[in-house]
């Protein structure tokens, strides 16, 4: 560790990894009431397991990229960040925040309140008083690292980097904005949920790439910053635009169905740069980086992103397709594969790689993250097959057939048993890799033998 | 690490501008591509449809725009042989002539909008309103940016503004036979 307020890192990484347990046993839970519905149907309903599912995703993503942020911006701008304090001031807002979520959601405190009660939005539920400290915990960070960059030396990474948090807090402020006009709501909703995941996150995610391409190959950071450029270029290019496959069915106009089919469709191509950029940088490196975790996962990421995001993504965004998959299991299994390869792995990749640096370190239980990794990785790919394979079944029987929701969800149960098991699988890999992240061992460093035996 | 030189190094112009003229083709391509396919579904519609048209005023445009590729594709010359005077002139001629464009491209529009004609009247005109109205957006910005690089004139800066112009030329002498032509 060069810079002492890399040290921020740690407990932004640290709080991250508790929401991210959180969030798959939240996971395996909605998993179970699948497969048995009346589990906790009283204590805590299906909706509000769901909603505690995808929020502390989000949360514990964000503050995963909050994290690499305090973690990257000090070696590239090569100053210290401009306030510690404020960084944990940052997090303690944030912190207050998702405790109040939790306790408002599973207690359902405050019904129908302005300020403190849910707002029951789809993944922007949070009460008033949580959004607005949300704003101000952005604010706080935007201008901690804006300062910090702005007074060192300014890099294509950071540049991205920081675009896409700009965007990501400015694009947040749509949740204050809820017009009566349901179409009109779903709207400008869809300018968080897709212009995030779509849009600004990609940035973030092709420049905390770019970073550990950097470290892990040691390519010139000429040739990283084009490939940066391309990638940020194309996500742009498609993502901005390729919210019109959300529109489809809200109420807007119709030519948004070509708009956004034709958009929609090439936002394959940033996600297929990005994999094409990992693995290319790994052929041309010439470092042989000790954290082999770090590299897999980042690996890892380029690929499932390309499947999650790209693939899945194209096989149900246009819209004579959409027209009959439109809210299926096939959406789910998108939804699985493409935050997991794109948002979890990287995560998981800049942790790999910045907690070792940052306890000062050699990279430590690296058999045991690369174990975590294939089996959170084969979990959620055997999810996404089963939920695609259920959604087929119920696209067929549902939109085509025209049968009854519940009587299809019954015939596909045993695609949500099978859903179930991976599940475990997942959730056993994410407590392998907190572990193995958590609790380094004491251990004794052997030497490689120093001559070469005989071939 | 010194890695052998690129091929991409030896792309003329700016790499930047090449993603972005490729990522313009491929959605022009594909919208064209979806037109021509739904024309297959339903020609008689399509055939009635275009005769609203004004093909004579969309042909009068391509002359406009390809001369004004001209005049920004003459700036360069001009420009690389220190003729800074003439190059600026010849840019802000291709970006009149970008404006002159818009003016009968607007007449058009406000024709069909008197004959009560929209977007959603048909799926021709769906298409026609998506194609060209994409295509009329990049032209608005494609005259920014060439009063942009008549300002800043480094011959770098008109190779790039240049290479964008190019792009909604072309889009636009393919767009003109396949929508308003094609019978």
């Amino acid at each position: 560790m060069k810079y002492q307020s890399q040290k921020i890192a740690l407990v932004y990484f640290a709080v991250a990894m508790g929401l991210f347990a959180i969030q798959v046993l939240g996971g395996l839970l909605a998993g179970w009431i699948y497969v048995s519905p009346n589990t906790l149907s009283e204590l805590l309903p299906f909706n509000i397991v769901r909603m505690l599912h995808t929020n502390s995703l989000i949360v514990w993503l964000l503050l995963g990229f909050f994290g690499a942020a305090y973690f990257l911006i000090p070696e590239e701008s090569e100053r210290e960040i401009y306030s510690e304090k404020l960084a944990y001031l940052q997090l303690a807002i944030l912190v207050l925040g998702t405790l109040g979520v939790v306790v408002t959601y599973v207690f359902n405190l405050f019904e129908g309140h302005w300020l403190l009660g849910k707002e029951g939005r789809e993944f922007i539920e949070q009460p008033k008083w949580v959004k607005a400290g949300i704003v101000v915990a952005a604010l706080i960070f935007l201008y901690n690292v804006t300062m910090t960059v702005l007074q060192g030396k300014k890099t294509a990474i950071t540049n991205i980097l920081l675009l896409g948090l700009w965007g990501l807090a400015l694009l947040f402020l749509f949740s204050f904005y809820n017009p009566h006009n349901l179409a009109l709501d779903k709207m400008y909703w869809w300018y968080i949920v897709h212009l995030w995941v779509e849009g600004v996150w990609e940035l973030i995610m092709a420049s905390i790439l770019a970073y550990l391409m950097l470290k892990l190959t040691g390519v010139d950071r000429e040739v990283v910053e084009k490939w940066l450029y391309v990638i940020v270029a194309a996500a742009l290019f498609s993502g901005i635009l390729g919210t019109g496959h959300h529109y489809y069915w809200i109420g807007t106009p119709g030519y948004w169905q070509w708009i956004g089919s034709v958009f929609s469709s090439l936002e394959v191509i940033p996600f297929f740069a990005m994999m094409a950029f990992a693995f290319v940088m790994v052929w041309k490196g010439r470092r042989d980086h000790p954290n082999k975790a770090a590299l897999l996962w980042s690996l890892g990421c380029g690929t499932l992103a390309f499947f999650g995001a790209g693939v899945w993504g194209f096989l149900h965004t246009l819209h004579g397709v959409n027209y009959y998959t439109h809210g299926t299991q096939i959406t789910a299994a998108h939804g699985h594969l493409a935050f997991y390869g794109a948002y979890v792995c990287l995560n998981l990749a800049i942790i790999s790689y910045a907690l070792p640096v940052l306890r000062n370190r050699d990279p430590y239980n690296q058999v045991l993250n690369m174990a975590s990794f294939w089996m959170m990785t084969s979990g959620m790919v055997f999810m996404t097959f089963v939920l695609t394979f259920a959604g087929t079944v119920q696209t067929h029987m549902q939109r085509v057939l025209g049968e009854y929701f519940m009587d299809v969800q019954d015939s596909v149960a045993i695609f949500y048993w099978m859903r179930f098991g991976s599940g475990v699988v997942v959730v056993l890999g994410a407590i392998l890799f907190i572990y193995a992240m958590a609790v380094p061992r004491k251990e004794i460093i052997e030497a490689g033998s120093a001559e070469t035996p005989a071939e | 690490m010194n890695s052998e030189p690129s091929l991409l190094d030896e792309v003329p112009g700016e790499l930047m501008m090449w993603v972005l003229i490729i990522s313009e083709l491929l959605v022009f391509g594909a919208g064209l591509a979806v037109f021509l396919s739904i024309r297959l579904t339903d020609p008689v519609l399509f055939a009635e449809s275009q005769d609203h048209l004004h093909r004579t005023g969309a042909a009068l445009n391509t002359i406009v725009l390809v001369t004004s590729g001209f005049l920004a594709a003459r700036a360069l010359g001009w420009r690389r042989a220190a003729e800074r005077t003439k190059a600026r002139l010849a840019l802000i001629g291709a970006a009149t002539l970008g404006v002159v464009f818009l003016i009968i491209k607007g007449f058009e529009y406000a024709d069909k909008a008197d004959l009560g004609i929209g977007p959603e009247t048909n799926v021709f005109f769906t298409f026609y309103y998506l194609l060209t109205g994409f295509h009329a957006a990049h032209v608005v910005a494609g005259v920014l940016i060439l009063l942009l690089v008549a300002w800043k004139d480094d011959a770098r800066n008109i190779e790039t503004g240049a290479q964008f112009w190019h792009m909604v030329d072309l889009v636009w002498v393919i767009l003109f036979p396949v929508v308003y032509l094609l019978g």
